[in-house]
């Protein structure tokens, strides 16, 4: 059969991600031990981000900055393909590229995260593990990440005028500030004729190539990520961004439908 | 085995291509052969940042060696980061590919690093030095083929809208050509004198 994948899915359709909501599956506040936490199913693959905060002294050259430390993990358990022990190149890669996203999309302004200057600012770990891995992990990880960090409420912190030491009121918290809402759109492409949107692990292993997409909601690029591989025309590449356009509006659709359905608190 | 050194600016990156020799049985690959990518910073222990960039530079050779031509090699190619004034990730691209020229191996095509800089008032900048990086508001960084001026990698810090990107892009794919003419006369006259 033409033009149709070995799921049966067309060249250019997302994988149903089981439906909860929508298309994508994902569930907030599943660990109770994090501050923010998400669970994104995109067809197999599950990733899960579980966010904590703490509090450090902010470094002595950007007294007035937060820190968000994100670490992607890819445990043995999640493909016969990663053994267990130090994090490999993919793990790395991945959390360099979760990092930059962070970075380039100005999603939390650290600025945000200060609590008093040069004092107390808030760390941010946010912990990306797969559970599951069938292909696609920068799409997923970049939403799991979003849904986790808008489900973070962040305790109030006051510095005691006189101790001059912090004080934490956990009955009072405030939801994080998140600026920009960046989606990853991932593509395979298989030698510079086709591209396949939302690769499975089976079409990443036959790819000869891959490119990651990072939109935000002004229709602004935060990241073109095309790791080597085939090379692409620039027309091409074009599609690619058309593309990521029309699927940040779907995504952002579905994360703000779920979180008006568990605000009400 | 081989070293290659191209300067743009005050950036330099020693490039050294070893191979292809025997793999190790846990790395050899039936069908082709193995590349693997070693970056040094100048200062301090490989990070992420260096794992990263690995794999950029990893899969952008993979691309462009015919592996294929030696099947259960490994080829290594090592790069040490010598000064750092700007545009470094396209200083290693041009350096892996000029080593990899060097050193003889069948390559599909050549490839050149460009990276541009888009500073606040939206004039790209070619070969940004790191100050003018710093105070840009996005970063690009595209590996070029010789063959049809295809994007072989791209790499972007910082945002910026779609018509900015594709305006940077035509941009490297012209300075390019300037790479690639220096990439000939580099070898023409190394060559020339033996």
């Amino acid at each position: 059969k033409e033009n149709c994948r070995p799921d049966g899915r067309e060249l250019g359709e997302f994988r149903a991600t089981t439906v909860n909501i929508g298309n994508i599956f994902f569930s907030l506040g599943s660990i109770t031990t994090a501050d923010g936490s998400a669970l994104v199913k995109l067809g197999n693959t599950t990733v899960i981000c579980g966010v904590k905060a703490e509090l450090a002294a902010p470094a002595a050259d950007s007294a007035n900055k937060g820190y968000i430390v994100p670490n992607v993990e890819l445990p043995s358990l999640c493909s016969e393909r990663f053994r267990s022990g130090p994090p490999g190149e993919e793990a790395q890669a991945a959390s360099q590229f979760i990092a930059d996203v962070i970075e380039n999309s100005q999603m939390i302004v650290k600025e945000d995260l200060c609590i008093a200057n040069g004092k107390l600012a808030w760390v941010l770990y946010c912990d990306i593990i797969c559970l599951d891995y069938d292909g696609n992990l920068l799409d997923a990880s970049v939403f799991a990440l979003l849904a986790a960090l808008k489900n973070v409420q962040l305790s109030s912190v006051t510095i005691n005028e006189e101790t001059g030491l912090s004080e934490v009121n956990l009955k009072q918290k405030t939801p994080l500030i998140i600026r920009k809402h960046p989606v990853a759109t991932s593509f395979a492409i298989f030698d510079d004729t086709l591209l396949i949107v939302d690769p499975t692990a089976e079409e990443e292993d036959l790819a000869t190539g891959t490119v990651t997409i990072v939109t935000d909601e002004e229709g602004r690029l935060c990241s073109v990520h095309k790791p080597g591989g085939s090379p692409l025309t620039g027309a091409k590449l074009q599609d690619c961004i058309t593309r990521a356009i029309t699927r940040h509006k779907e995504v952002k659709k579905l994360i703000d439908k779920v979180i008006k359905s568990i605000t009400p608190k | 085995d081989l070293p290659a050194l191209p300067v743009p600016g005050d950036t330099s990156v020693l490039a050294g291509v070893y191979g292809p020799a025997e793999a190790k049985l846990s790395k050899e690959l039936p069908d082709r052969a193995a590349l693997e990518v070693l970056l040094r910073p100048k200062v301090g222990l490989p990070g992420v940042l260096e794992r990263s960039r690995e794999q950029l530079l990893r899969q952008t050779c993979e691309a462009v060696v015919l592996g294929v031509l030696h099947p259960r090699t490994a080829i290594t190619l090592v790069l040490q980061v010598l000064s750092d004034a700007g545009s470094l990730l396209s200083c290693c691209l041009n350096a892996a590919c000029i080593g990899l020229l060097d050193a003889g191996l069948p390559l599909s095509s050549l490839f050149c690093g460009v990276t541009c800089a888009l500073d606040p008032d939206g004039t790209i900048i070619l070969d940004p030095t790191t100050r003018q990086e710093q105070e840009a508001r996005a970063v690009l960084s595209f590996a070029i083929d010789s063959s049809e001026r295809k994007v072989l990698m791209a790499s972007t810090k910082g945002s910026c809208s779609i018509e900015e990107m594709q305006q940077c892009l035509a941009a490297a794919q012209r300075a390019a050509d300037t790479i690639f003419q220096f990439y000939r006369d580099s070898v023409r006259r190394r060559y020339s004198k033996s």
